[in-house]
């Protein structure tokens, strides 16, 4: 049994609220699906929507997506009483419950994501079977399933359903990420979840995260490999993350005007909240670094029309800055949710432990394990040369 | 079923439980989950056969079980809370209570109570110890305007908001109206926890499940009452059949005009209250 946590409080809590229920881990969650979300967008605007500016990062942005969607489960699993039991959440759904769902979700879209990276590394693997020897060629083999056609027509076949599975996939990743907004925002025991804007805020603040990891992971990769970066294909990155921050600054802004604004009971102890404890937090962190600086520097930089290192610096400092402010929300919301207690009469202050399953070192681990498999999958499916796209030899 | 109606049914179920155990150690953790799946079957199959269960004496389609509270009577003595924990082995600290006692203290010339229980620092003290239970004597030398106590419970609502996000159906409403959970169902992830509005659900570390007030059903599924209205001195506390037209919680909602905690969240409590006050939530 690790050792009972308990949160200093003021004003009156329940007994029982003392030990914060869903800590650090359930902030990583929904983070994570955030960036799966996020990512998947940024290889549909060229898989789906065709746009051949976003070309250099597409496959790139897949393995991404794929890589941090693999550890989803991992932050709840650590959060389990009992993990050995995670299954009967699938084998025994209770379909009232508005989390039964997620395993088959989660699964459908782990599914989803591993056929769309096969069709779209499938060319290149079965170049990769060709040119190596030994075990190397048996994997690639193997991954390619011992089909070695890559005429006109199998490449055509493979960019069809490359076009069909970014389609499903688009509704695929913003439902299980808005589905996890879903699970905070129907909940009625606590005020500062229960907002139907949640879900949308959540898709939206996903494709910034994405958006934002793909730019910085891209700028770091392409300094790895020592290449040139693809200007325009940063620039379109630059515009859409700037683009879709703006909109999810206001939907946040509407979110807690609406709460403000409708004063319901419990509204004094939500503002000395805000004021008090939140205020850093969400004001300075999460809005003023977070949201309004980034869209200042890349609106600047659009405006002045900065080009070269100095737009690569700018963009990559706004996009951490945006990741940042990104996990402040979901820190926010689910840490924050319950330092308002549910009397309504008082706050407490969760304090995240170092160590033990829920603690930062965990949360550390569970937050670089999937560039660990992103490296990894980079490696084994360079993501860079696109040979399906390309004419067949 | 929770604790111990489980125990009171052996044979195919225990057969099952261990060929769980030795599924897990051939074929990891899948054959294990079937196997506790087929468990929960036969618990289904027992449900819908609904005479004589959860025990081979009592049928709950016969009851309908209510607990009434007047708060005009509480008097903070807290036997009730120091009951529950020893009648259904609760941790013995300030933060996992089944029931608890709030102490409401208007002072002259303020609008607002003074809220605290048995988690504030100052009655920890006053007891010396997270393990016993009273509430200090700080209001000795103030203008009190109005003091009264409310004890606090699971409502065990007849739209439980628990029941309804728990992933894996393992917590419930019996067919007598009492929110149960099984503990070897549980998976402990604490939704149940963050939905219930009243505060009324704890983690259990020792189980590493979600635990709480079940109006002591091992008592009243045997003829008894909860150990808390057992013990409580002054009638405040008050348990009953709906069913049985001439029973004290017919009686009680009768003659009183209740009230329920946060009628607003439509969980539809079945714990009544009389006495209550703008203030308590």
């Amino acid at each position: 049994m690790e050792g009972l946590l308990t949160a200093p409080y003021t004003g009156y809590v329940y007994p029982n609220e003392m030990v914060i229920p869903w800590t650090l881990m359930i902030a990583i969650y929904p983070y994570l699906t955030g960036l799966v979300a996020g990512a998947f967008t940024v290889s549909s605007m060229h898989h789906a929507f065709g746009m051949e500016r976003f070309k250099p990062v597409a496959r790139f942005a897949l393995l991404t997506s794929l890589s941090c969607m693999l550890f989803v489960p991992l932050p709840l699993i650590l959060h389990l009483g009992h993990p050995e039991r995670a299954f009967n959440a699938m084998i025994t759904p209770h379909l009232s419950s508005a989390f039964a769902m997620f395993g088959f979700f989660a699964a459908f879209y782990v599914v989803l994501l591993a056929l769309e990276c096969w069709f779209a590394f499938r060319a290149d693997n079965v170049a990769r079977a060709r040119s190596s020897t030994g075990l190397l060629r048996t994997f690639y083999r193997a991954i390619t399933l011992w089909s070695d056609d890559v005429s006109t027509n199998a490449l055509a076949y493979d960019r069809k359903w490359l076009l069909a599975l970014a389609i499903i996939g688009i509704p695929g990743a913003h439902g299980l990420h808005g589905y996890v907004g879903f699970v905070y925002g129907s909940l009625k025991s606590r005020e500062w979840w229960g907002s139907d804007m949640m879900p949308v805020v959540f898709i939206f603040s996903a494709i910034i995260s994405g958006m934002a990891l793909c730019i910085v992971l891209y700028v770091i990769a392409a300094n790895v490999r020592r290449i040139k970066i693809d200007f325009a294909c940063l620039k379109g990155m630059a515009y859409t993350l700037w683009g879709f921050m703006m909109f999810t600054l206001l939907l946040e802004a509407l979110e807690f005007a609406n709460l403000v604004y409708k004063g319901k009971e419990g509204i004094e102890i939500i503002m000395e909240y805000v004021r008090g404890p939140l205020f850093v937090r969400l004001f300075v962190v999460q809005f003023g670094f977070g949201a309004l600086l980034p869209i200042a520097i890349i609106g600047g930089m659009i405006a002045r029309g900065t080009r070269g290192k100095a737009f690569i610096v700018g963009l990559t400092i706004s996009s951490l800055l945006v990741l940042m402010s990104v996990f402040m929300m979901r820190w926010n919301v689910v840490i924050g949710g319950q330092e308002i207690s549910k009397t309504m009469k008082g706050l407490l202050t969760y304090i995240p432990p170092l160590y033990g399953r829920q603690g930062i070192i965990a949360g550390c681990a569970v937050m670089v394990a999937p560039f660990l498999m992103l490296w990894l999958l980079t490696r084994l499916f360079p993501p860079w040369g696109d040979m399906s796209q390309e004419e067949p030899q | 079923m929770t604790q111990d109606a489980s125990k009171d049914k052996p044979g195919r179920r225990d057969f099952l439980r261990t060929a769980g155990k030795a599924l897990v150690a051939g074929a990891m953790g899948g054959g294990a989950l079937l196997a506790e799946s087929a468990a929960q079957s036969e618990k289904s199959a027992a449900d819908k056969a609904g005479a004589s269960f959860p025990t081979d004496d009592y049928d709950w389609t016969e009851h309908r079980w209510a607990y009434g509270i007047d708060a005009t009577r509480c008097i903070g003595c807290l036997r009730c809370v120091e009951a529950c924990k020893s009648e259904n082995g609760v941790q013995p600290d300030a933060h996992h209570f089944r029931t608890w006692v709030e102490r409401y203290v208007y002072l002259e010339g303020e609008e607002k109570a003074r809220v605290d229980s048995h988690n504030d620092p100052q009655n920890i003290a006053a007891s010396g110890s997270e393990s016993e239970y009273r509430f200090d004597n700080r209001y000795k030398d103030a203008e009190v305007t109005k003091a009264f106590f409310v004890p606090k419970m699971c409502n065990q609502c007849q739209h439980p908001s628990c029941v309804q996000v728990c992933p894996v159906g393992a917590t419930f409403r019996t067919e007598d109206g009492v929110v149960l959970i099984d503990q070897t169902y549980c998976i402990g992830c604490e939704y149940c926890v963050q939905a219930c509005p009243y505060g009324a659900r704890y983690f259990n570390e020792e189980t590493r499940t979600s635990d709480k007030c079940t109006w002591c059903y091992h008592r009243i599924t045997k003829g008894l009452l909860p150990a808390c209205v057992e013990v409580c001195p002054v009638e405040a506390r008050i348990f009953g059949d709906l069913n049985d037209p001439s029973s004290t919680i017919n009686e009680f909602i009768h003659e009183n005009r209740v009230h329920v905690l946060k009628p607003e969240t439509g969980n539809a409590p079945t714990c009544f209250y009389v006495g209550l006050d703008k203030e308590v939530s």
